[in-house]
């Protein structure tokens, strides 16, 4: 017995951070490129957005140092951006021009290489899930980190190429459909990533890229048929601090219900507990009771998000419309939405339901939730702007 | 509990019909579309306002009832439970845990317990100690915040409803039931609306629109109720100094402003507000809502269709004016119903070369028969580029539900409708049509060898007659005037003829109009054939356009107004604490799990014996593994003979 062991085991049940060397040099990164852009831009954003950029700081320090993965994520990925930016050169036609711009990073590009690889992705996940690869399920989740790196770049690209039209078309790209499908994408690969490495199984990977590969499917259908991937100048309505944040927490919320659904459907197709020495697909996807545990989790996560979003989206409705609530269809599927999770809660953390019925209601609110983020621009009209179809 | 989720869903039920199911239009449209018997039905249901229906604000508040009922019932236990270490938990009770373990150390009573004390504290566990006959008892406790969760979110619930209670127009309907207030439902100035549609200065909590022209000031809003409005007084006045659309290069609005000045007795304050940037004034908050036309001053020339020389009036007149005309002795009203500046819509024309364009100034106006029927009608001022040529578009429609059917009527080189109209009062000029068919009939015969048929001295008559029927009835009342005279083996041979012999016609006459203009017929451009072409698709649609006149947009004063929404709203300041505590307490729920250990410290004969347990309220699966590595590392701490 090591004195060494115990302050391993200390450690593990304590629920501290301890940082190490690496995490200091994260912090300086951050300091020094929060910092720059501090005193470059300060002049550009209102205290609203002051305060964003900063807790977006503390946000990124935080997750960096707890998921080293994130953290290796975001350094890629910012670099990449910066390569864009410098490839630009504040000229939006050299994304025509330039090798390494026209292939992959001009956020078209970029957007097209996410697409592909979340779907090859998914087909590595289910080829690990069907023949036991541990390679092929390797291959997987480094397919779908590199996917993610590639979605937020075009992300980070876009919302650069939006400031290369012109300084008063630039947004932050989650201002219409076609953009928050790409948000869409990428949150919900890596809320799915955490609970990969938490759960130490790649056997769900293929269920939860399946939704991912549906909103490619969509993405590319709205890009080719319609050309939605042209940006577009804000409506007055949009151009609003409340945007940065509304936006993004309604996506952690509908990430995590639509992975919480695939969860389900994984539990159904599982059926019933199988003996150990079986070897089939089956056999492979975690314990009945790990994937039940898991949906409630995504759940809560994702009802938790979803409760801020409503909320900001109610004092964004207050600044803006003149009311905190006006009953606009939006916003009332909104509603719809949180009370259906908040009754699935409540089935779950005081009847203590759970089981195939649970994984059938997680199911059904995939449908609700997706009505409330499609239907209700394809079907109804109300006061929401963004996003007709 | 049952009952909760029972409200839960139910609400969310109702809140489906209400956003399937249009809320506040006017009844009428709910008429047609349901029939008399659907209709009765659900006004009765309340569905047409069904967020303010009795049956719905009584789900809400039994929501309420229960939650706070469940509240009141809880509290109590759950604050207990937060002082409840359980120190008298027994050796049998942690065995029958599912998380527990017991070893036997070499260590000293007291030291065991000092160590697991130290230890229970560094991971971030409250300690209780009791003692008892050699056996020590060491509760701990962890994550009382879990609790304060479950009574955040359900207060929260309770007090964002009574702050939205507060702000409904529930008060509003009181009233109305009691028959003390009623809504106005005609078009009056303010001064004469009778006290029972004006609320009082002092209203607390409403929610009020007003539309007010650059330049102009008000001392009232207006607030929709059933079918009518209700005023709003306000303690002050608002001066709308200016109001202004700001455009991106493309064309897309990119900001709604107001400049506003507020007057209230001595002193003034002045702002401008956009979109997403309100004023907030003494516990009044004034949106930019919406904008509108303010009265523009237009200017406009009724060209005459019918006359056979043109003939135009000048008028002018204001939005919202209407005048009353005199058109072959029918009398009818022409209202101007709207006007707009800019008109931008997609582009859906491959030929151009940009994703929006504008359509420049357009008039909406209706023309109105002695009867009440009216034809609604949108012109627009300049002409329009259309697959490389330019017309001159009128919409009309019956109904308001109709999209508007479109008159191109092709513009000449000066971008007028001159030329169109001109060709118009030739063809309506019988006389001088006869004229010119009587001179090309050797060209007529000489082009066409079917029309022999047709005796020599009659065919500038039978020209003649199918120009009439066809500038009265378009190509239909052309076929059915054959159908009508001939037996069906003629109409196929003569239908042919005849549509030629009309087109010839009309090719003379147009030709004999350019000659006039000093171009020679051997000359016609291929524009000049096209446009002939293009005025022929518009004549053939003339007998449905259903105005004597075309209205000509000349020249206008635009004079805008701002939409402005006015609240008070005192709920709001319940309902944004409800928020705070309602994210506060759904994080603790979710992710502060209130945990308990327990280690039973036993000592007999010498040697120590050490049973733990633990219990997670919630995410029990997590809490076996923590629970594991506890233990593991208490046996380490404390470790064996
Ligand atoms: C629409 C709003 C809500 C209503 C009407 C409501 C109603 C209720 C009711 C009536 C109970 C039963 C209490 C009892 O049996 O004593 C309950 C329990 C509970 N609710 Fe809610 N609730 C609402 C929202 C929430 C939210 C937003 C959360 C948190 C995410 C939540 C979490 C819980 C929990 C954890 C319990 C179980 C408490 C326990 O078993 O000790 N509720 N709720």
């Amino acid at each position: 017995m090591t004195t060494e062991t115990i302050a391993n085991n200390l450690k593990l049940t304590d629920n501290r951070l301890r940082l190490r060397l690496v995490d200091y040099l994260w912090f300086a990164l951050i300091l020094f490129g929060f910092g720059w852009a501090y005193f470059n831009y300060r002049q550009y954003m209102d205290n609203y957005e002051f305060i964003i950029f900063g807790c977006l700081a503390l946000a990124l320090s935080y997750a960096g140092v707890a998921w080293a993965e994130l953290r290796r994520l975001f350094l890629i990925v910012t670099t990449l951006a910066l390569l864009s930016v410098y490839l630009y050169e504040a000229n939006l036609a050299h994304a025509e021009e330039r090798f390494l711009l026209q292939y992959f990073l001009a956020s078209q590009s970029a957007i097209m290489w996410m697409s592909f690889l979340f779907v090859l992705a998914a087909l590595a996940y289910f080829y690990a899930l069907f023949t036991g690869s541990a390679f092929s399920g390797s291959a997987g989740a480094g397919l779908t980190w590199s996917a993610t790196g590639a979605g937020l770049t075009g992300m980070l690209v876009r919302w650069h190429e939006s400031y290369l039209i012109s300084p008063e078309v630039g947004h932050i790209p989650v201002s219409n459909l076609y953009e928050v499908f790409i948000l869409f994408c990428v949150i919900t690969a890596i809320i799915y990533l955490h609970y990969e490495k938490r759960y130490q199984t790649k056997a769900l990977g293929g269920f939860v890229l399946l939704i991912v590969s549906a909103a490619v499917g969509f993405l590319l259908w709205y890009t080719f048929d319609r050309g939605a991937h042209e940006i577009q100048p804000l409506v007055p309505a949009l151009q609003s601090y409340w945007m940065k944040i509304h936006v993004p927490a309604n996506f952690i919320g509908y990430g995590c219900f639509s992975i919480a659904a695939m969860l389900g459907l994984a539990y159904l197709i599982k059926g019933d507990e199988i003996k150990p020495d079986n070897n089939s697909a089956l056999a492979r996807l975690p314990a009945l009771a790990d994937i039940d545990d898991m949906m409630y989790k995504a759940i809560s996560l994702g009802f938790a998000f979803f409760t801020v979003a409503t909320i900001l989206g109610s004092l964004w409705a207050a600044e803006a419309w003149g009311g905190y609530w006006s009953w606009d269809p939006k916003e009332t599927w909104a509603l719809i939405v949180w009370l259906n999770y908040a009754a699935w809660l409540h089935m779950r953390m005081s009847k203590g339901w759970r089981g195939a019925a649970m994984a059938v209601w997680a199911i059904a609110g995939l449908f609700v939730t997706l009505f409330a983020f499609l239907g209700v621009n394809m079907f109804l009209s109300g006061l929401h702007s963004y996003g007709e179809l | 509990m049952n009952l909760a989720i029972t409200l839960l869903v139910a609400i969310a039920f109702a809140s489906v019909i209400g956003t399937v199911l249009k809320q506040n239009e006017p009844y009428q449209n709910y008429l047609v579309k349901f029939g008399p018997f659907w209709h009765g039905v659900f006004e009765q249901l309340g569905l047409y306002d069904i967020y303010s229906s009795g049956w719905f604000i009584l789900t809400l508040a039994f929501l309420i009832t229960s939650t706070s009922f469940c509240l009141y019932r809880n509290t109590p236990r759950v604050l207990a439970s937060l002082k409840q270490y359980q120190e008298n938990m027994q050796e049998g009770q942690l065995l029958n845990l599912a998380n527990h373990s017991r070893h036997r150390t070499r260590l000293p009573h007291a030291e065991a317990v000092n160590k697991l004390t130290a230890y229970f504290n560094q991971i971030g566990f409250r300690t209780r100690i009791k003692r008892q006959d050699g056996k020590t008892t060491l509760a701990a406790m962890k994550g009382a915040g879990n609790r304060f969760g479950y009574l955040f979110t359900h207060s929260a619930i309770v007090i964002i409803c009574i702050g939205g209670f507060l702000d409904s127009n529930a008060p509003l309907k009181i009233r109305a039931l009691q028959g003390t207030l009623q809504a106005e439902t005609r078009e009056i100035p303010l001064s004469q609306i009778p006290d029972e549609s004006k609320l009082s200065v002092d209203n607390r909590s409403f929610r009020a629109s007003v539309s007010i022209p650059e330049g102009r000031a008000v001392k009232a809003a207006f607030i929709n109720s059933g079918a009518g409005y209700l005023v709003q007084p306000l303690p002050f006045s608002i001066l709308v100094k200016d109001f202004r659309i700001e455009h991106y290069p493309s064309g897309q609005p990119k900001s709604f402003e107001s400049d506003l000045v507020i007057h209230e007795n001595n002193n003034s304050v002045e702002k401008t507000i956009a979109v997403n940037h309100p004023l907030s004034y003494r516990g009044y908050t004034i949106y930019q809502a919406s904008f509108g036309d303010g009265g523009s001053k237009l200017e406009f020339r009724l060209h005459d269709l019918f006359s056979p020389a043109p003939h135009a009036r000048e008028h002018s007149a204001t939005v919202n004016q209407s005048l009353t005309l005199q058109y072959d002795n029918n009398p009818h009203r022409l209202e101007i119903a709207e006007f707009r500046k800019f008109n931008i819509f997609a582009n859906d024309d491959p030929t151009l070369n940009k994703k929006f364009r504008d359509f420049g100034p357009s008039v909406a106006f209706k023309i109105r028969q002695p009867d009440g029927s009216a034809k609604e009608y949108l012109n627009y001022m300049y002409p329009i580029t259309l697959e490389g040529r330019e017309f001159l578009l009128s919409g009309v429609r019956s109904a308001v539900a109709e999209e508007f059917k479109y008159l191109h009527i092709p513009a000449d080189d000066d971008g007028s409708a001159t030329r169109f109209l001109r060709f118009l009062a030739l063809l309506n000029d019988a006389e001088k049509l006869a004229r010119i068919y009587a001179d090309n009939r050797e060209a007529l015969l000489a082009d066409n060898a079917s029309v022999e048929k047709i005796p020599e001295r009659e065919i500038s008559a039978v020209i003649l007659r199918l120009t009439r029927l066809f500038l009265d009835g378009g190509f239909p009342s052309l076929q059915q005037h054959l159908d009508q005279e001939l037996d069906a083996a003629t109409i196929q041979s003569l239908s042919n003829t005849s549509m030629k012999i009309l087109r010839f016609g009309l090719q003379q006459a147009y030709m004999a109009m350019m000659e006039n203009e000093g171009i020679n017929a051997g000359s016609l451009s291929e524009r000049d054939i096209q446009f002939l072409n293009d005025a022929i698709v518009a004549l053939s649609a003339l007998h449905e356009y259903g105005s004597p006149y075309y209205l000509q947009l000349t020249d206008f004063e635009h004079v805008e107004a701002t939409g402005l929404q006015i609240t008070r709203s005192p709920g709001t300041k319940w309902v944004y604490f409800g928020f705070s505590l309602l994210i506060a307490g759904v994080f603790l729920l979710f992710y502060v799990p209130h945990q308990r250990l327990w280690a039973i410290i036993n000592s007999r004969d010498a040697r120590t014996d050490i049973l733990i347990g633990g219990v997670r309220t919630r995410h029990a699966r997590d809490f076996n593994r923590y629970f594991a590595q506890i233990s593991r590392t208490i046996k380490q701490l404390t470790p064996g003979e």
